[in-house]
């Protein structure tokens, strides 16, 4: 599907027509940051900006969802729960496309999670490209998910007055010819220009390891008894912090929730951190990972290593998330940095 | 313009959430101890299934949530399954307070299990202690039930105290079968107690093996687990032939949720029962 050009006025109208529809999410500012929300108003959409606290992780795997309910009468029923979020996913950036592919690795390909793969499955995805580094943080140039386009239906890239629109899927087709009729076929003009914005964007991303991340699992593997993870460990509050903002996070705990009654209840699904105390306390109990160093070693570990292992993809793309949350200040760039030059 | 969506059941009718528990009927119990309790399940929809021993459940008490149980019985016996429950957290204390006609949740069976039938024409040695009885019985059980398919069976039980002894119906059966060598010890006797008396690993002295031939079960806590596959490891059992079951925190069963994993292992899924050879390769896991 060849791609196509659309003025920055007519994606308005575009968007206008998709949230009268439609529920729609994008970025939106919130005091000095930004987030993923619902888009009243098309001037809430933020296209402009660097990075949203949190990834659009939260529109497929919510932070707190339903799984069931049940009724206990002379025998007990229960309904399966399917919770159903907003269908269209505006400004995806590539980190937050990179996560999905990881996420539809873990909910929808191997396993089948019917919750996550129905809400995936709905879902409209449109990218948008990132023209410069969002701030000191991230490093997703070295995590290879710059130039990721997973999962999208459209993707974008913001010409000045214009975006050029990549076409990925059918439904992505489909959206853009029903939305507007003023999406022309790029012409030369336009691919010189993206080409441009290319070029740009690839003099303004650098490098951030000293190392390629391919040997990013070998380096992890030696680190295993160094004391290094004791040393950044010092300063960790073991919050779970970097646990909530990561995009590729899917740990869960599950609870019941009972009506005042008994009769009723819930069973709700909810995000964890494998960074809080008792993650990996059993009933008698024992903790598998006691030691605030063992767990953010397991953190560092599952996102530079088990998840490539198991997933064939980094479990880390790079986004700094993590870092610009830390309260404590742990960067994951120094840590790399730091085990690869100890070895 | 509008996005089109498959209709709500037609998804749901393509994949059953695996989050959903069979409704379990409870047919007997015993109380063995203050703090464990047998439960003997049928399920309203049938059998559980095909399911190998050492594997285990997740047991939903309804308004309490889950917990992850060996089950502790035999795939042989089919009619039926069953539980043995310590009360230690909000959902086994639940469970306690459950008799006969109450209902819970059940989903699995869950793990890889031992593959008994891969094993044939081999001696077995069992060491369970504690509450490493309950997953040890059901291969316990496996065996036994197919007592022709396997060689020698020895079994070394050990517990805290007399009063603490699981199973002590099948004890009493294993003890006077001629085609089993069941010993037993408590850490600490009480009046009137005239078995042995130690820890379990000097159980061992009592019993010869055949380390060519023999599969060493050891279940019960770490640090028992170590003492004791280092007592088979002396009779000459290879580290590929001594087994254990690890326990870990589970709250899904599907080797996503985290909480069981060491290392780059989901216990649900890739154990719980592992080699002494993969154990050790874990770091984590013991």
């Amino acid at each position: 599907m060849l791609p196509r050009v659309l003025a920055k006025d007519d994606f308005k109208k575009f968007v206008e027509v998709l949230i009268a529809e439609n529920p729609v999410v994008g970025p939106v500012a919130k005091e000095s940051k930004f987030v993923f929300d619902t888009i009243e108003r098309v001037d809430d959409l933020r296209m402009d900006y660097p990075i949203a606290l949190t990834a659009p992780k939260k529109y497929f795997f919510p932070q707190y969802e339903t799984l069931l309910r049940y009724h206990i009468g002379d025998s007990v029923e229960i309904q399966p729960v399917m919770e159903t979020l907003p269908s269209i996913i505006l400004g995806a950036h590539p980190c937050c496309l990179a996560a999905t592919w990881l996420l539809d690795a873990v909910f929808s390909d191997k396993q089948s999670d019917p919750n996550y793969a129905d809400r995936r499955r709905r879902a409209v995805l449109i990218g948008l490209d990132c023209n410069k580094p969002c701030d000191e943080y991230s490093f997703c140039l070295d995590m290879g998910s710059l130039y990721r386009r997973d999962g999208a239906d459209l993707f974008l890239t913001d010409l000045g007055d214009r975006y050029f629109v990549e076409i990925f899927t059918e439904r992505g087709e489909a959206i853009l010819q029903e939305g507007t009729t003023e999406a022309r076929h790029a012409s030369s003009q336009d691919f010189s220009a993206r080409q441009a914005v290319e070029e740009q964007k690839a003099r303004s991303f650098h490098r951030r390891l000293p190392f390629d991340v391919k040997y990013l699992p070998e380096i992890l593997e030696q680190s295993y008894d160094s004391l290094i993870w004791e040393a950044v460990a010092r300063r960790c509050f073991s919050c779970g912090s970097c646990n909530l903002v990561c995009p590729t996070c899917y740990c869960f705990d599950v609870h019941d929730e009972v009506s005042l009654t008994l009769k009723d209840g819930e069973r709700k699904r909810n995000w964890d951190s494998c960074q809080l105390d008792e993650f990996a306390e059993v009933g008698t109990g024992e903790n598998f990972r006691k030691r605030r160093s063992e767990r953010l070693r397991h953190r560092f570990f599952r996102k530079g290593k088990y998840i490539l292992e198991d997933y064939g993809r980094m479990g880390c793309v790079g986004c700094g998330r993590c870092d610009r949350v830390c309260v404590a200040k742990i960067s994951s760039v120094e840590t790399y940095n730091q085990i690869a030059g100890s070895r | 313009m509008s996005v089109e969506h498959p209709p709500q059941t037609a998804a749901r009718a393509t994949i059953p959430s695996p989050f959903i528990p069979r409704v379990g009927k409870i047919v007997a119990t015993e109380q063995f101890t203050p703090r464990e309790k047998l439960f003997r399940v049928v399920l309203q929809d049938g059998s559980l299934g095909n399911f190998k021993p050492m594997t285990f459940v997740q047991v939903s008490v309804f308004g309490l949530g889950e917990a992850p149980i060996s089950i502790c019985s035999s795939p042989t016996r089919v009619d039926s399954f069953e539980l043995c429950v310590r009360s230690i957290g909000s959902v086994t204390n639940a469970m306690h307070r459950l008799g006969v006609g109450d209902s819970i949740g059940i989903r699995g069976a869950f793990g890889n299990g031992f593959d008994a039938d891969q094993h044939k024409g081999r001696d077995f040695l069992f060491v369970a202690g504690g509450l490493g009885m309950a997953p040890a019985r059901s291969l316990i059980q496996y065996v036994l039930d197919k007592r022709q398919d396997f060689g020698c069976v020895t079994i070394l039980v050990g517990a805290r105290s007399p009063e603490d002894l699981l199973f002590q119906h099948d004890l009493a059966e294993w003890q006077s079968r001629p085609d089993v060598d069941c010993h037993v010890t408590v850490d600490r006797p009480t009046q009137g107690w005239t078995g042995n008396t130690g820890v379990i690993t000097t159980l061992f002295k009592k019993v010869k093996i055949n380390p060519a031939t023999t599969m060493a079960v050891i279940i019960g806590p770490p640090i028992m687990f170590k003492f004791a596959v280092l007592e088979a490891l002396a009779f000459g059992v290879p580290e590929s032939r001594c087994i254990c079951s690890l326990e870990r925190r589970m709250k899904c069963g599907l080797g996503l949720c985290g909480h069981c994993q060491i290392r780059n292992v989901y216990v649900c899924k890739e154990g719980p029962v592992f080699t002494y050879e993969q154990v050790k390769k874990l770091r984590e896991g013991i």
